[in-house]
């Protein structure tokens, strides 16, 4: 029997396992949208915004580790999600998107909200598709998400043209899949992996910096049984945040740009690294050339195309991090563990040496509050089980450097392209994916009023999500910028103008919090955890702080600036302003 | 260095947006290019020429190989190959040098394959060295205008991977 199109990839979804759709509405998809009206199995979540939708979707999967899903109108619906797009691309996310397209006969005419969003998006998509023949429709959506979801994760669109969704055709599941041009690597090459091996034997200083890759792969088990067995420290990149325990004696927190001073200070001594899952981002790298000099380095990726791309490599191992770890744990229990013990001794004892040296830290206050402590107060209050996601700019910073995440896909953030905007409608897709969880966004005021709008969905959906505003009346991290850079002169950075955003929670139905001083941040956090609600947290924090320690741009990354540098009579002079 | 890459991808459309996109979607130039569908229909070749550092060749024959649609990639300065370009040339002799473009032609295995009272266009094929040597033989001629297809290159036998 024929069906029509969007009863096609309804039933297409369904097979896929798909719950929740976060999009919008619009005149080509309204096929698809009037049978969403009666069914029961897929509940489409209405956001303000079609970028807030790819966010939410992205925010689901990275919660969930399923494929996000998102359905926008054409034109405008679908160039509102490219930003969305480009952040799961940058972080590889799996999701995939389904844009209306005007009837195929109008395709290139200019037509009423056309938009060449497959030409658009070809750059920050992991594969997109225009679907011509409805014939095609489902088995192009088991192909969609199985690219989505295997090797490299990544977000796949499909743009289906309204007559498509109108049309019809018998509906033909396709059981298995097989692409000829597409065979992702699993496993890693034996012989790789022996000489990774035989470099961890004889290493006296290694470190493992692990990825987002990590996340991705669900590696957490066999990389900390690869630490515990060998002592090697740990370092994890913002997107590997959670992929080894933050808590755990040998981790030693993030490296890079606004990474921990024994991160960075032990991957310029080391004389191995073991990168997995990452791949070699400026921000963590500084000045390549001087990026740990001693250290021969071992790559594990599933992307040939990270390795050898900033850096250089020793030993490439492709392959997917879980199946890799799991070989190489392996082939390591048969090495001698008496020898490491000693060897590690010594590198570890020096590490702690580092971290009582110059620990993570701030100046506390009991006058103003200070953005740290409130980030702190979150892991006191939450035991670290909360999802966290964050904006972009300082707020992510410090919710990276003093919350502790011990499990994976917890933190959740935008690493790649860094996406003010990002955090809150993320929440909003994590809530969906872990309804049991306290979802909290840490958010500059800045980012918050990208997409504040999508209270109304938080709302409507009875999501409980905590935004908690670290609000500094700036535009936090280009100020910091500025006051280090550019002689003070802060161009365009004041929010003077900020809303009360107690009243904008009020107004959207939302509950509004606000803490001026540090004794009132424990109570309203309290009473925000407490509450079945959305709820806005304003935290008027001190607008001079900045993220420490920090490396200059191009730098290499022991070259790290602490506050103690600051002159006091500059930080005397910008307090009273 | 210059490299000859030689592609097979699936023949759908947007396939050859992906691969240039690839090229200047990172800053790489692309000295030529051309397709054609090879004896399976469904199957295109595609050959390009480009300019990098090892590095440089090394990634662009990852990313290629990262492409969904891309089926194969063979950097062909890693086998012996024979390469060739074709190019349509117009001149426009005095007429006292019109049989030397005649003489040139034949020389090189060319063909005359359009004449006008003013002008011959003559078509050559033949690897980089001889074609340039043509159009600079042809240049006292007064060339009014050129077209080259861009190279395809073919792995010799005895040699392929
Ligand atoms: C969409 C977008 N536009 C611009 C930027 C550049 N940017 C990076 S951090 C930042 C400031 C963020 O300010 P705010 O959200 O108030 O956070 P804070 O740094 O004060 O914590 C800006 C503008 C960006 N990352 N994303």
């Amino acid at each position: 029997m024929k069906i029509t199109g969007a009863e096609i990839l309804l039933k297409s979804l369904k097979k896929e396992g798909v719950k929740h759709i976060f999009g919008y509405p619009g005149g080509v998809v309204l096929n698809i949208f009037d049978l969403l009206y009666d069914d029961k199995d897929l509940n489409l979540i209405l956001t303000r915004h079609e970028q807030g939708a790819i966010h939410a979707a992205d925010g689901y999967a990275r919660a969930s580790g399923k494929v996000g899903v998102a359905l926008v109108t054409s034109g405008p619906g679908a160039t509102n999600t490219v930003t969305g797009i480009a952040t799961a691309s940058m972080d590889s996310i799996p999701l995939v998107v389904f844009s209306g397209q005007v009837p195929t006969m109008l395709i290139g005419n200019d037509a009423f909200q056309e938009a060449d969003i497959v030409g658009i998006t070809r750059p920050c998509t992991k594969y997109n598709y225009l679907v011509k023949d409805v014939g095609d429709l489902a088995h192009i959506v088991r192909e969609a998400f199985h690219i989505a979801s295997s090797g490299r994760p990544g977000p796949v669109l499909i743009d289906l043209p309204k007559d498509v969704t109108a049309g019809k055709a018998e509906f033909v599941w396709p059981e298995s899949m097989d692409i000829r041009s597409y065979k992702p690597r699993y496993e890693g090459n034996k012989w790789m992996i022996q000489k990774a091996a035989a470099l961890i034997a004889k290493a006296t200083r290694p470190v493992i910096v692990a990825g987002g890759g990590v996340v991705l792969s669900g590696a957490h088990k066999e990389l900390r049984e690869l630490a515990q067995m060998t002592g090697i420290p740990v370092t994890m990149t913002l997107m590997g945040l959670g992929g080894f325990p933050g808590s755990h004696k040998l981790s030693l927190g993030m490296p890079g740009m606004h990474g921990t001073y024994y991160a960075n200070k032990a991957i310029q001594e080391s004389d191995l690294l073991v990168a997995v899952g990452m791949r070699f981002d400026d921000r963590v790298t500084g000045k390549t050339d001087s990026f740990a000099p001693h250290a021969k380095i071992v790559h594990i990726d599933i992307d040939p195309t990270s390795i050898r791309k900033n850096i250089r490599v020793d030993i490439p191992v492709v392959g997917d991090v879980k199946r890799v770890l799991t070989q190489l744990n392996k082939v390591l229990k048969d090495e001698k563990k008496e020898q490491w013990a000693a060897v590690k001794k010594k590198w570890l004892a020096q590490i702690e040496a580092w971290k009582k040296e110059r620990p993570l830290s701030y100046e506390a206050s009991d006058k103003v509050i200070k953005p740290q402590f409130v980030v702190q107060k979150i892991y006191e209050l939450t035991r670290g089980d909360a999802v966290i996601t964050t904006e972009v700019g300082q707020n992510q910073m410090w919710a990276a450097q003093f919350y502790k995440f011990d499990k994976p896909r917890q933190w959740l953030t935008s690493g790649g392209l860094g996406t003010m905007g990002y955090g809150f409608p993320a929440a909003i897709g994590a809530q969906m994916a872990v309804p049991e969880k306290l979802v909290i966004d840490i958010a500059g005021d800045g980012s918050i009023q990208m997409n504040i709008q999508e209270l109304a969905t938080a709302v409507v959906n009875n999501l409980p999500v905590k935004v908690a505003i670290l609000n500094n009346r700036y535009l936090g991290m280009v100020r910091q910028w500025q006051e280090l850079f550019f002689q003070e002169r802060y161009s365009h950075t004041s929010l003077d103008v900020t809303p009360d955003f107690v009243k904008v929670a009020e107004a959207y139905g939302a509950v509004g919090l606000r803490a001026e001083k540090p004794s009132e941040v424990e109570p309203v956090l309290k009473e925000a955890f407490s509450t079945r609600k959305p709820v806005v947290m304003d935290f008027v924090v001190d607008w001079t702080e900045k993220v420490y320690p920090m490396v200059p741009a191009g730098a290499p990354i022991d070259h790290m600036l602490f506050p103690e540098e600051e002159k006091p009579e500059k930080k005397k002079l910008r307090a009273v302003k | 260095m210059r490299h000859t890459i030689s592609l097979l991808v699936e023949n759908k459309f947007g396939v050859l947006s992906r691969v240039s996109g690839l090229f200047s979607g990172r800053g790489y130039n692309i000295e030529s290019l051309s397709v054609g569908v090879t004896t399976d229909p469904r199957v295109s070749q595609m050959t390009i020429v480009t300019r990098g550092d090892d590095q440089i060749i090394e990634q662009i024959t990852k990313q290629l190989n990262k492409l969904i649609d891309v089926i194969k990639v063979t950097d062909m300065v890693e086998l012996e190959h024979v390469e060739r370009e074709m190019i349509l040339l117009k001149v426009a002799p005095r007429p006292e040098r019109k049989f030397e473009v005649f003489q040139l032609a034949e020389t090189f295995r060319g063909k005359i394959v359009d004449s006008s009272e003013r002008t011959y266009t003559v078509e050559i094929t033949g690897d980089e060295d001889k074609i340039e040597a043509f159009i600079n033989l042809m240049k006292p001629m007064g060339i009014k205008e050129l077209v080259r297809t861009g190279k395809v290159a073919i792995a010799r036998e005895g040699v392929k991977t």
